[in-house]
């Protein structure tokens, strides 16, 4: 049978996927076909964002798929055609402008992990999740395994915390699951808030039962009863379809015994901190407090709490599949597997892509992305920094990004032209931690705002040697002094430009003296 | 164990467990400028003020919150710290508006005191002089935020010692304000029992009797007490 697939994802949506849903439905009723004769499904990300909406078509002989790409509604009658009759001819010229070219290394240089259901995958649909293989490991495991069986495996797969820290994830189940008896919970952090991040997004909206499964998983590994997810009231959809997944998972009774929830944030980026996170779902202020006690000993409700990212969780039935060692086997030295990051900026391809660890930036940026020009790359959110582009053969890892000053954080990734100010864009981040402090903490309160006013004058190109000696000094302070990750890692950018750009600032200087 | 020991600036102590590091240091005579804490209150770690380093910890350690482990080694008194203390009074200073010479806690205000502690002299950092209401709505009190540091110690006194949890923080990063009620006139709030606690634990003049004026406010006995540990 002939099926199209057609993105659904928030991305696409807002290139007009839901119009060309509709359109496609219809065009499939002009021609008297029953949903039987020509499946049209719709799936989430199809990782060429910049091109939406996307649509795929799997031909009826069981041909290779072919890629669509802008697709206006008009075209719907033509691709119906076309899955019906692939060969006829013709048929493939009317949609040539559109045609997206499956075998580019945009596409042929991923390896799907953690995406390896998005696109295929009805996200609003456990019966489709369940004939591609969902639960089935969280079923095994409660069939056949016994809980340190399952956090042996995820520790010698090597997983490492996704969310940015890359704290290893087996450890850190293995502390929760050994704190003294009692009861313990389990937390999916989905508060994803770096500017130019979206792969938990895709994730969410694309195969909301992978993560859940990771989820019950991870709870089953600890001995957890309850478990969270919280989740940014930002992403809409992501909610709904978490919301109907949630729905649809208690209704089969997969659960047994495990009760999971959801928990939407009102809008704190400070809250994808774990200490505030847990403050916000306990109903208090999204303010982060000192740890230790960290929240594998003292968490929610003063319980032992286990906190994993999206991408975290979401790779853990495939590590359960394929096995510890295949996981391990790839990826480079102590950063194992594959990462998932969102393409952004100046380049021709954005979207997502999943590459193994040690791939190098220059791969994904140039060779995948097809960007050229670029100036630096911009990894880690506003933690992160800018690795310049004579930089871009460092191979992909948590410890190589760390020492060029950067870091490889959630996975946001914004390749910056040729031209771009960098005073300007550490600006924009400075901008961006000052509004989002909580305000706890005095230096990151009130260190950000003068951060940020220091910037400006660079932005206007009339600094001082002095503002220079400032910046470096205020920076220092605010980076050893904050409470929590957020003020710590808000001077980050400055210092990595200052590391790699430092001849900006200069330039900036010598105006007219403050 | 009975007993933990402790390097603090080269010297041996002992203390209970339990112990932070703060009270440590106050036993040992060692005075750390703090702002946020109060003792009686659960501390919160917020002014920064109280930072120590700590021989082996990655980063600085808020001595208010920091338990004693057996065998530290705490500096508290190195160039960088003293520093960092500079800066962080300096921001306060930079980020209200703190007036002394017209303010009631004029010669009773801790971050005066705090500020002379750390030999903060002038501010380097750009002043803000942020728009900032006064609320004179409740018969007795008023709260000028221009002189507010955000401490929460009012917060925490009225939640914990009176029960009543009038005060609480609103907004994000230098938006930071300390409301009342649902951010309503303090006058309007029914759960205020117009007990004072607030106006006692507040560090500088923003919380303050409407009988004060400049610099009329003295160190009473129940500041005192609050100071000292024990419930009023």
């Amino acid at each position: 049978m002939a099926q199209i697939r057609c993105c659904t994802a928030s991305g696409c949506r807002a290139a007009g996927g839901d119009a060309l849903l509709q359109a496609l439905q219809q065009a499939r009723g002009h021609q008297g076909l029953s949903p039987a004769a020509l499946s049209i499904k719709a799936v989430g990300c199809l990782r060429l964002c910049g091109r939406g909406p996307l649509v795929a078509l799997d031909p009826a002989d069981g041909g290779c798929q072919k890629l669509y790409g802008a697709v206006p509604p008009a075209s719907a009658l033509a691709l119906v055609q076309l899955a019906l009759a692939p060969h006829a001819p013709g048929a493939a010229t009317a949609l040539a402008a559109h045609a997206v070219d499956g075998d580019h290394p945009f596409f042929a240089l991923q390896q799907p992990v953690v995406l390896e259901g998005l696109g295929r995958v009805d996200p609003e649909s456990i019966d489709d999740a369940l004939a591609h293989g969902a639960y089935s490991q969280l079923q095994r495991c409660r069939a056949e395994a016994r809980p340190e069986q399952v956090r042996a495996c995820i520790r010698s797969s090597g997983l490492r915390g996704r969310g940015g820290a890359g704290y290893p994830t087996g450890l850190k189940w293995d502390t929760v699951a050994l704190q003294p008896k009692g009861p313990r919970l389990v937390v999916c952090n989905a508060d994803e808030g770096d500017p130019g991040a979206f792969m938990d997004r895709a994730v969410l909206e694309g195969d909301p039962h992978r993560l859940l499964e990771g989820l019950a998983i991870a709870a089953f590994a600890v001995g957890a009863e309850l478990g969270y997810v919280y989740l940014r009231a930002e992403y809409p959809l992501a909610i709904a379809r978490l919301r109907r997944a949630l729905r649809q998972l208690r209704q089969r009774g997969l659960l047994q015994g495990l009760d999971l929830q959801l928990r939407v944030g009102a809008g704190a980026y400070v809250c994808g901190e774990e200490t505030a996170l847990l403050a916000s779902i306990a109903g208090g202020r999204g303010t982060p407090r000192q740890r230790p006690p960290y929240p594998a000993q003292q968490g929610l409700f003063g319980r032992p709490t286990l906190i994993n990212n999206v991408e975290t969780l979401a790779a853990v039935p495939a590590i359960l599949r394929r096995g510890a060692d295949w996981y391990a086997a790839l990826g480079t030295g102590r950063s194992r597997g594959t990462k998932v990051f969102s393409l952004s900026g100046a380049l021709p391809h954005t979207g997502l892509v999943e590459v193994p660890m040690g791939t190098s930036l220059r791969t994904v940026v140039e060779t995948m992305g097809g960007a050229s020009g670029v100036k630096a790359v911009q990894t880690g959110g506003p933690a992160g920094g800018c690795i310049p582009s004579a930089l871009l053969d460092t191979p992909i890892a948590y410890e190589t990004l760390a020492e060029l000053g950067s870091m490889l954080g959630s996975g946001g990734m914004v390749v910056l032209p040729e031209g771009l100010p960098m005073p300007q864009l550490v600006r924009y981040f400075m901008g961006f931690c000052a509004a989002e402090s909580c305000g706890k903490c005095v230096p990151c309160r009130a260190g950000t705002v003068q951060l940020a006013q220091l910037l400006d004058r660079f932005c206007a190109g009339r600094g001082s040697a002095g503002d220079l000696q400032q910046l470096e000094q205020l920076g220092r302070m605010v980076q050893a002094t904050s409470l929590c990750g957020l003020g710590q890692g808000a001077p980050n950018p400055v210092f990595s430009t200052l590391r790699h750009f430092r001849h900006e600032y200069e330039a900036a200087c010598g105006g007219a003296p403050r | 164990m009975t007993a933990l020991t402790l390097t603090i600036d080269g010297e041996l102590l002992a203390v209970p467990p339990g112990t932070t590091l703060l009270q440590a240091c106050r036993q040992q005579g060692v005075a750390l400028p703090t702002l946020c804490h109060l003792d009686g209150l659960q501390p919160v770690g917020a002014c920064r003020l109280c930072l120590v380093e700590v021989e082996g910890a990655g980063r600085l350690m808020a001595a208010c919150l920091g338990l004693v482990a057996e065998g530290m080694v705490v500096r508290t008194d190195t160039p960088q710290l003293r520093a960092f203390r500079r800066l962080t009074v300096e921001m306060l200073f930079a980020e209200g508006n703190h007036v002394c010479a017209v303010c009631v806690a004029n010669g009773a205000c801790e971050l005066q005191d705090v500020a002379v502690a750390v030999g903060m002299d002038h501010v380097d950092l750009t002043y803000q002089w942020p728009q900032r209401p006064v609320d004179a709505s409740h018969p007795r009190f008023a709260i000028d935020h221009n002189r507010c540091i955000l401490c929460t110690r009012c917060v925490r006194a009225c939640d914990e010692l009176e029960r009543a949890h009038v005060w609480d923080v609103a907004w994000r990063g230098s938006h930071c304000r300390i409301i009342a009620g649902l951010d309503q006139p303090w006058g309007s709030v029914e759960a205020c029992t117009s007990c004072g606690q607030c106006v006692d634990a507040c560090p500088t003049g923003a919380l303050f009797d409407k009988q004060e004026t400049c610099g009329e406010r003295q160190p009473r006995p129940q500041r005192a007490r609050l100071h000292q540990g024990g419930l009023p």
